[in-house]
């Protein structure tokens, strides 16, 4: 690897803003410690006891002056640091709205398991094209993971009961470390793999070569039939649920009042525990709860189906049926 | 010990260490310096246990596929150390030795407010750590300290709840330390000891003890609760039952991050009274180093959800814990330059309590501006859970607290063996400490901006290099500490005589009460007629 290098590869968009920051810091950091050291240093030698019958030294008690001056700029400094690192920490973890390619990652002990949208699967290895906006949803099936690339400088917790989102843009091809960062059981230290950044023709036919079993959205409409789903949320037409056309990405009314913007984490919600919040119009216990009976991956598959409802390219002409007015109130798509 | 059994000889003044002899006058002793010598041995046996771990942790690392154990037996060993480091060694270190013993000194009482609730306190120390040893002895518990659900409430096959109960005892025990100092510093100062002429070692455990009462019962609470959560699924960590994991990181870090303030503040409170003893010359900025102490203890309760910035806390929430762990700084930064400030035109000597004290302003210097990268937020997500982190928090509470513990060992030491230390290879042993601290750790601070995450059993074989390096600092560190465990050792029962006052110092403890103390530690009602740190015999000042 690098050397004797005290950066990793920089192998993201962020990288050499990130160790921009780091820069910074290490310097303020240095020139304050070697102040600190050599004016320490520097009195014990010229204010050194020379003779046991020295003259005891006279008291200087306070100077309000100097208190204010060693309180007020080191702030300063770090008002700097807390600004430029807030900044860049909003733009991490707030993924683009649009044109992102977007990755699902599961986290269970003690491996990765990643499926891309065209329903490639892989185990403990990424693979992302250069020059593309990645996003990733991360989900735990047991414990705490975190998600952590070194040479893109970004982590994420994946919680259990939790979606967790951040993204980066891959800039240089390569092969790069991915680690578990949050302690999480015996083979902690091996729930690692590798992140592959490739040209983006060369990561065509890479995708190219690994599809079976249909796109995610696919796999996802497969299970909204295994598991019943169909039967009740009926696409287009009044059912006993709420039909799931145009739902993701628009506000939702409830039926105690409330407003939600129906996102992956009132999916995940409403698949799991569907009386915690119903929509405005539709009974209670309707829907047996999912909690337990799904696994990460195929709640994934689901939502990225029920996300493909709400694609534009997916949507029938026509426009809107009227059973989603009922359900969808302030819509602007 | 055997000096401890003696009685006295014929005209010989009786102190504390020769007024009773035998067991019963030490495990049902109700003296505040008897019950600190308790703790002083029960924490180094804690500290050889917690170190033991931590030699064997270093030795596995130094070949990237684990030298010595596997990973179960690695993650045990890491978990051990910490738990018995922070809450058996760390948190009741300087607090219930030196505290203990010099508090009530140092303000001219006589005892603590609550004698027998102080050997409480011992009791359950003892009993909270006899509970942690024996979930080792039975197989050890492999969490992390930090306990995360739920890891600790549901996927952990180890002894989750006899170590949660230890800690919960532990806890107790802390609480009661520090409502005793509390009331004692309110109620029992002597007449003539003004809240401004305390002595900074005081002012500092006063903070303390607020932490300890306000804090330590919340981490009590997330024990029960996941007791609870793992022995009957309550549903209040685990997703499954309906729970959330990220309130546990709440509960805990809200106890736990404001008890790096407990682990820490009695350190500077010791560090405030050698510099002045060293460089003969009162503190610069007395009341500045004495509201810091209490500015640490309010505002560190707010910084705790620094610890969750990767965790998915919303973004708004994690700009205000960094905006507050920056202001948490800035305390620490006005105590480091009042006590450079303090040695400028000082009249200064370096006897070894001063030299463990360079060594605190140097190492905590690094470890504090460290903690400015952690509380950036964007850098944090790069640094957080790797190496980084641990060499950090290691600059604070082994290069700052240990040094600091070590100084005011060395610094009280005649004071309360009656003793003095060889002076010749305590030197030797702080230089040791020093080389081998710094060996140990700040190669981990670029292993940690590399990538390697922490509680790594195994890693990638590009950080051997780095890795090795840490191990054969760890080994010089473990030797530095060897070193005067032998010669305090043998100065407690041969060294010679300590006179009343070696080191020319200022303080009740040493200027009105004799060396080593009575009972009672005065002979006469003291009366405080000065401020403190009055080396050049100034006219007393009431208020500056």
């Amino acid at each position: 690897m690098g050397g004797l290098s005290i950066f990793p590869p920089r192998a993201s968009a962020m990288a050499g803003e990130l160790d921009a920051l780091y820069t910074f810091l290490l310097v303020v950091s240095a020139t304050m410690t070697a102040l600190i050291f050599f004016l320490v240093f520097f009195f014990a030698v010229k204010y050194r006891r020379r003779s046991p019958n020295d003259p005891m030294p006279k008291p200087i008690h306070s100077s309000i002056p100097l208190e204010i001056i060693w309180t007020v700029i080191p702030f300063g400094f770090m008002l700097i640091m807390f600004a430029w690192g807030t900044k860049m920490y909003y733009n991490e973890y707030t993924p683009p709205t649009a044109n992102t390619l977007d990755i699902y990652v599961t986290g269970k002990q003690w491996m990765w398991k990643v499926q891309y949208p065209g329903g490639q699967r892989e185990i403990n290895e990424l693979h992302v094209p250069t020059g593309q906006s990645v996003k990733l949803t991360l989900a735990s099936e047991d414990v705490i993971h975190s998600f952590f690339i070194p040479a893109f400088r970004i982590k994420h917790d994946v919680v259990p009961g939790h979606f967790e989102t951040f993204w980066f843009q891959p800039t240089l091809p390569g092969r790069y470390h991915l680690f578990c960062a949050e302690y999480c059981g015996t083979n902690h230290s091996r729930m690692g793999g590798w992140v592959t950044v490739m040209e983006p023709a060369a990561y065509e036919t890479w995708l190219s070569g690994g599809a079976t079993g249909g796109s995610m959205a696919q796999q996802g409409e497969k299970l909204f039939e295994q598991y019943g789903c169909v039967t009740c949320h009926v696409l287009d037409q009044k059912g006993r649920c709420p039909s799931l056309r145009n739902v993701f990405g628009h506000a939702v009314q409830l039926d105690d009042g409330r407003t939600v913007i129906a996102d992956e984490a009132y999916l995940r919600e409403s698949i799991l525990n569907p009386n915690a919040k119903v929509v405005a119009g539709y009974q209670r216990d309707v829907m047996p709860n999912f909690q337990g009976q799904i696994s990460e991956e195929q709640l994934l598959q689901l939502i990225v189906y029920i996300k493909s409802l709400s694609n534009p390219a997916a949507q029938p002409t026509g426009g809107q049926p009227a059973t989603n007015a009922a359900a969808v109130k302030g819509v602007t798509p | 010990m055997s000096t401890l059994y003696q009685q006295p000889a014929v005209g010989e003044r009786p102190t504390y260490l020769n007024v009773d002899y035998g067991w019963k006058s030490w495990l049902f002793t109700t003296d505040h310096k008897r019950i600190a010598l308790l703790y002083l041995f029960s924490i180094t046996a804690f500290f050889a246990v917690g170190g033991s771990f931590a030699v064997m942790m270093r030795l596995n690392l130094v070949s990237p596929e684990g030298l010595l154990f596997n990973a179960d037996t690695y993650n045990k060993l890491f978990t051990m150390h910490g738990i018995i480091m922070v809450f058996f060694f760390l948190v009741p270190s300087i607090p219930a030795v030196l505290g203990n013993f010099l508090i009530p000194i140092m303000i001219g009482a006589r005892d603590l407010a609550f004698p027998r609730i102080n050997l409480l306190s011992w009791y359950l120390y003892m009993i909270g750590g006899i509970l942690a040893v024996t979930a080792v002895v039975q197989g050890g518990v492999d969490t992390g300290w930090t306990f995360y659900a739920p890891f600790s409430t549901t996927y952990s096959n180890t002894h989750v709840i006899l170590t949660a109960v230890g800690v919960f005892v532990a806890g107790f025990s802390s609480i009661l330390t520090g409502l005793n100092f509390i009331i004692t510093i309110h109620k029992m100062r002597a007449p003539g000891m003004t809240w401004s002429r305390l002595p900074l070692f005081v002012w500092s455990h006063y903070a303390t003890a607020i932490i300890q009462v306000l804090g330590t019962p919340v981490v009590a609470i997330t024990l029960v609760l996941l007791g609870l959560e793992r022995v009957f699924h309550a549903g209040i960590f685990d997703p499954a039952d309906g729970g959330d994991p990220i309130l546990f990181q709440h509960l805990f870090w809200f106890y736990s991050h404001p008890a790096v303030y407990i682990m820490i503040l009695p350190g500077m409170g010791v560090i405030s009274e050698l510099v002045p003893c060293f460089s003969r010359k009162a503190i610069f900025g007395y009341s500045f180093v004495a509201y810091s102490s209490m500015a640490i203890a309010v505002v560190g309760f707010l910084v705790w959800g620094h610890h969750l910035f990767v965790s998915g806390q919303s973004l708004y929430l994690g700009t205000v814990f960094s905006f507050l762990s920056f202001v948490v700084a800035v305390p620490s930064a006005i105590k480091v330059f009042n006590w450079t400030a303090t040695m400028y035109k000082g009249s200064i000597t370096f006897e070894t309590p001063m030299l463990y004290a360079f060594g605190f302003i140097g190492l905590f210097t690094i470890g504090g501006l460290t903690g400015l990268f952690l509380a950036t937020m964007a850098v944090d997500v790069h640094l957080t859970d790797t190496y980084f982190v641990v060499a950090h928090f290691h600059y604070v509470m082994v290069g700052g607290m240990v040094m600091a513990y070590l100084g005011g060992i060395h610094f009280w030491f005649p004071k309360i063996t009656g003793r003095m230390y060889p002076e010749g290879w305590a030197k030797f042993a702080a230089l040791i400490v020093f080389v081998g601290f710094n060996l140990t750790f700040f190669p981990q601070f670029i292993l940690g901006y590399l990538g390697a995450p922490r509680r790594y059993a195994t890693y990638a074989p590009e950080f051997q290099v780095l890795n090795v390096m840490s191990s054969a600092g760890a080994s010089i560190l473990g030797i530095g500490y060897i070193i005067p465990l032998v010669y305090l050792t043998w100065a407690w029962m041969r060294g010679p005589k300590a006179p009343q006052n070696p080191w020319g110092a200022k303080g009740l403890e040493w200027e009105q009460s004799p060396t080593p103390p009575p009972t009672d530690n005065f002979e006469h009602q003291p009366i405080v007629t000065e401020d403190a740190y009055n080396y050049a015999g100034e006219e007393a000042t009431l208020d500056r």
